[in-house]
Parts: C-alpha cells; structure tokens; sequence
C-alpha cells in the first residue's frame, strides 16, 4: 500500500516541479524567476526525503540536507545580484 | 499504523507543496508569488519530513530528517526576504490591486535618517520602468 502512495506523492510532486518550471519560462521578471527557483530548491528536497523514506536508504537524506544548503546560498547569492544590479 | 500516519502526512505534504507551485504560477505579483512559495512549501516539506522519519523509524536518520527540517524552518523566511527586499528596492511593479505600501508613504525627511545602502536605489524604485 505504502508504495502506492509514494508513487503518487511522486508524482504530485513532479506535477509542482513542472508547474515550477511554467512561471521560470513565463516569469516577466528576474525576481519572478528567483521565487521560482527557490520553490524548486525546496521542491526537490522533498522529493528526495520522499525516496528515501520509502527505500529506507538513509545516506540519501544527507544529498537533501546538502541540497537544502545549496539551494539557499544560491538564492541569496541571486537577491544580492538583483539588488545590486538591474533587473530583467 | 506507522504506515497509514506515513500516508496520510504525505498526501498532504504534497498537496500543500502544489499548492505552493500553484500560488506561484497564480499570483499577480512577485511579492504575493513569494509569499505563497515560503509559506505553503515549508509546511509541505514539513509534512514529508514526518513522514520519512516515522518510515526510517532509528535515531540517526531522525536527527537528520529534524536537521533538515530546522535548517528549512530556519532559511525559508530569510530567503523570502531577502527575495521581496532586493525585487522592491530594484523597482519590481508592484500589482495594481496593492493597498499598503508602507515603504513608499514613509515621509521624505525620515527616509534619510535610515541607515545604509537602499538611499541610492530608493529614487531608481519609485521611477517608472
């Protein structure tokens, strides 16, 4: 039964990855487009702790954690360039 | 029963985490976009964590799974943020339908008073683009 359900919670969220991606390609703005990609930091990290509570691996809750911190200096590093420089 | 807690806490994860996708694709705005990416994808993400800790079911993996989540709890509301601060301050159009603009009523003699790097840039916000 559990495997049933986390292939749907995998598929859910690959439907909001794929949403995700819309306002990325759409985005009018840079910001726009930095929201975007935090949600899909976010997004992915969850995705992996998903996988790795259903296969019980625990070496790939540390690639989430890993991502985690990634996808926040990445974000951060974005917000500082668009505050110092130009948006578009 | 570990199972059906499991199951239930992740269909949930995952429909606030589309929910939060959907405020993003939705939103008129990039403040109301950030807003809803924050807010709903942390308690998604929260919601999946409980679930990957209570199927592990030993101590290291929920000292992971608690660290991840305290580092996510942690950084999600800086990041949104520094987001919504660097978008204003660069001159994002805010929507139409926008009430309060707390910064932009702020009176001319008391902008100067404040600390730091944003006097520069407050003139380029308030600029038409």
């Amino acid at each position: 039964m559990l495997d049933v359900i986390s292939q749907a919670t995998l598929a859910t969220l690959g439907v909001a990855l794929l949403v995700a991606f819309i306002r990325i390609v759409k985005g009018p703005t840079l910001p726009d487009r930095i929201v975007a990609m935090d949600l899909f930091g976010v997004l992915v990290v969850g995705l992996i702790v998903v996988l790795a509570g259903s296969s019980r691996v625990r070496a790939t809750l540390d690639a989430a954690m890993v991502i985690a911190l990634v996808g926040f200096l990445g974000t951060v590093a974005y917000a500082t360039y668009v505050e110092r420089g130009d948006p578009q | 029963m570990t199972d059906i807690v499991t199951a239930i806490v992740w269909l949930a994860g995952s429909a606030f985490a589309l929910l939060a996708a959907v405020g993003v694709l939705r939103m008129p705005d990039v403040f109301t976009r950030m807003q809803a990416s924050t807010k709903a994808s942390t308690l998604g993400l929260a919601c999946l964590l409980i679930g990957a800790a209570l199927q592990m079911g030993d101590l290291a993996s929920f000292i992971r799974v608690a660290s991840i989540g305290a580092f996510v709890l942690l950084t999600t509301p800086v990041s949104g943020l520094v987001i919504a601060r660097a978008s204003y301050f660069a001159g994002v159009p805010l929507w139409e339908g926008t009430i309060v603009d707390e910064r932009r009523d702020v009176p001319a003699d008391t902008q100067n008073a404040e600390p730091g790097e944003e006097g520069g840039t407050r003139s380029r916000a308030n600029a038409p683009s």
